[in-house]
């Protein structure tokens, strides 16, 4: 019953939904396995502190965190703005 | 040295704070059970709480489900025991949260209605997706409550000073209360004023230790290295081999979008964008709380001293206690103990509510009675399977006294991971997915999982004794994750299925646009509306041909 246009509009929406998951994805793995692989291969330079007490693993580990939250927050902005005004386009 | 440590802790002992505030916790949460259970009249009210609940107290349930006592007194003991190791722990723990974010909760929240295998079978042929489906999740949930009925048994003993038995009954029968007469409404409430209680809790604690340090992290950390070696600043003896620490992580990355309880949580909210937030704000909460977790192992291998910890419990699980006891007495030890047992309380309660609903929503209405199960019908299974699953996990609680099972967990994750994440993404992204992929996909991921931590040095070595295991690796993820999604992918292209692939278009605009209209099950439901909604739901309807 959709017409044609519509159909290619979700199509493209669908697309670019998943384009930006798979991108915000890679991106968490990318954080998160490039601080595993500085813990497996490069004890010294996490271990070297930035100021007494600070080391570099520490600040790397705290990081991550605070990305991969940040990382949700940039598909949330992303979903609740443009995303979900195409949606609402679609939906009528 | 260690002039703080505390010689004569009263951990272990009869604590009159403790017992109060843990009676406290249950009296006030049995009375929202009651309230609840006023309120859960359908099936819907019983396993998704009607989708009323709004997407900041959906971030606080996620985070009260999800924050076990396990990290909360595992990665505080490992910190104060190993230093920097721990953090390895807190990051692996949180990075599941952004995939589940992009990846699931949303499709999730469109497609299905109280199980992931809904979003599974939607398209394809109900009775096996739903049968291997159920297989995945009852084995994770068991797993993971056999891990958290024999934490709550040690913990609470070594607390309370209560027998180990006694313990298990006790967390057993309060949390059949909750789930029985509450259903997905007192759980949900539980796990908000858990997590409060336990944000609250290590926020407080984090904050007199840091009181002590000029509010300054890094001159704890220092404190620490000058006590203890510059080496606790640094990875150690933990990351040993690699391969083994990248498997772990891609096993808490992907199973934590395929643990049951936290996926069952999604379909609480009224839509997809209320699912989307809640991840977020659960991803915030969690992290703060694992970052927090961290100070206070410092806190404590500085204040309380490493040697008074493992003198008192070897793998130091008892650190956050401890400290607990040395910046605020007694009665700050007893809020912190309460809140350790409330927090286990909270999780087995919403991993037997999530097993219920495999058991009554996917193999009782949908396997046995094909869909056609009337409403009355489905709740009294629902509440028969939570009944079920809560004395099974007091006798497993029990049967397991002694056993090492903290690798129980990782296995726990390593099937989500391998058995439910790939066959989820695959049902949603994939156009060629079929039934006949999905089942060798999903069984696939949990007996290879099952089989090669049987083999590995986790089981052998640590707990057979043997002199070496078969399979090199404590967790398996970077094996069995890969495996199931080849395993899925070649058998749907052997198999293809023309329904399924036909009906992807459906799948596809339903997991975007919703219903395009207002959710299923609207926030007040009334009996006739939830009857009418689980109908035309096409998760209780076979397929069309």
């Amino acid at each position: 019953m959709s017409g044609n246009p519509q159909e290619e509009a979700l199509e493209a929406l669908a697309a670019a939904r998943w384009r930006v998951a798979a991108g915000l994805t890679v991106a968490t793995l990318v954080a998160y396995f490039g601080f595993i692989l500085l813990v497996a291969f490069d004890k010294p330079l996490m271990g070297q502190q930035l100021t007494p007490g600070l080391s570099v693993g520490i600040l790397l580990g705290a990081v991550v965190i605070v990305a991969a939250w940040a990382l949700t927050g940039i598909y949330m902005l992303w979903a609740n703005g443009k995303y979900d005004r195409a949606l609402h386009q679609l939906r009528r | 040295m260690n002039p703080t440590t505390v010689s004569a802790t009263q951990l272990g002992q009869p604590n009159a704070t403790a017992i109060g505030f843990f009676v406290l916790f249950v009296c006030v949460t049995l009375a929202i059970t009651y309230w609840a259970a006023r309120k859960t009249k359908t099936t819907s009210e019983f396993f998704a709480a009607g989708g009323g609940v709004s997407a900041l107290q959906n971030g606080f349930a996620l985070a009260g489900d999800y924050m076990s006592a396990a990290s909360f007194l595992g990665i505080a003991g490992l910190v104060a025991t190993s230093g920097f190791d721990g953090l390895i722990y807190s990051v692996g723990w949180l990075v599941g949260w952004p995939v589940v974010t992009f990846l699931i909760a949303e499709p999730l929240r469109n497609l299905g209605k109280y199980t992931f295998a809904d979003v599974v079978a939607y398209r394809l042929r109900q009775t096996p997706v739903r049968l291997s489906a159920a297989v995945g999740t009852l084995t994770v949930v068991s797993f993971y409550l056999i891990a958290q009925m024999v934490g709550a048994g040690n913990l609470i003993h070594m607390l309370f000073g209560l027998s180990y038995e006694v313990a298990v009954v006790i967390v057993g029968a309060v949390m059949i209360l909750y789930v029985l007469f509450g259903g997905m409404i007192a759980t949900t409430w539980v796990q908000i004023v858990k997590a409060v209680l336990l944000l609250g809790g290590a926020t407080g604690l984090a904050g007199a230790v840091l009181y002590r340090f000029g509010f300054n992290p890094a001159s704890l950390f220092n404190e620490a290295a000058t006590r203890y070696g510059a080496q606790v600043l640094a990875p150690g003896a933990l990351v040993s081999n690699p391969l083994e620490t990248v498997s772990l992580g891609l096993a808490l990355m992907f199973g934590t979008a395929g643990l049951p309880h936290i996926l069952m949580r999604f379909y609480t909210v009224p839509d997809a964008k209320a699912a989307r937030s809640s991840v977020f704000y659960a991803t915030g909460l969690i992290g703060y709380f694992y970052l927090v977790t961290f100070i206070l192992g410092f806190g404590a291998s500085v204040l309380v001293g490493r040697q008074a910890i493992t003198g008192v419990d070897k793998g130091g699980n008892m650190a956050a206690p401890m400290l607990a006891e040395v910046v605020g007495g007694t009665g700050f030890l007893g809020f912190i103990s309460a809140v350790a047992f409330a927090t286990i309380l909270a999780v087995v309660a919403g991993l037997t509510l999530s097993g219920a609903a495999a058991l009554s929503h996917d193999l009782w209405s949908s396997v046995v009675r094909k869909g056609q199960a009337p409403e009355h019908e489905q709740l009294k299974v629902a509440r028969l399977a939570s009944l079920l699953l809560g004395v099974l996990a007091i006798v497993l609680g029990v049967a397991f006294k002694g056993q090492n099972v903290a690798f129980m967990v990782g296995l726990a994750f390593a099937i989500a991971a391998s058995a439910n994440f790939p066959a989820l993404l695959l049902s949603m992204a994939w156009r060629g997915f079929t039934t006949r992929g999905a089942v060798a996909s999903m069984l696939t991921g949990a007996v290879s999982s099952v089989v090669l931590i049987f083999l590995s040095p986790t089981v052998q070595v640590d707990l057979l004794k043997n002199a070496g295991a078969l399979f090199p690796l404590k967790n398996p993820g970077i094996i069995t994750i890969p495996l199931a999604f080849i395993v899925g992918g070649i058998v749907s292209l052997l198999s293809p299925e023309r329904e399924a692939s036909s009906r992807f278009a459906e799948v596809k605009h339903r997991m975007h646009v919703g219903l395009g209209k207002p959710p299923p099950v609207a926030a007040v439901p009334s009996p006739a509306t939830a009857e009418t909604a689980s109908t035309s739901s096409p998760t209780a309807t076979p397929s069309k041909a």
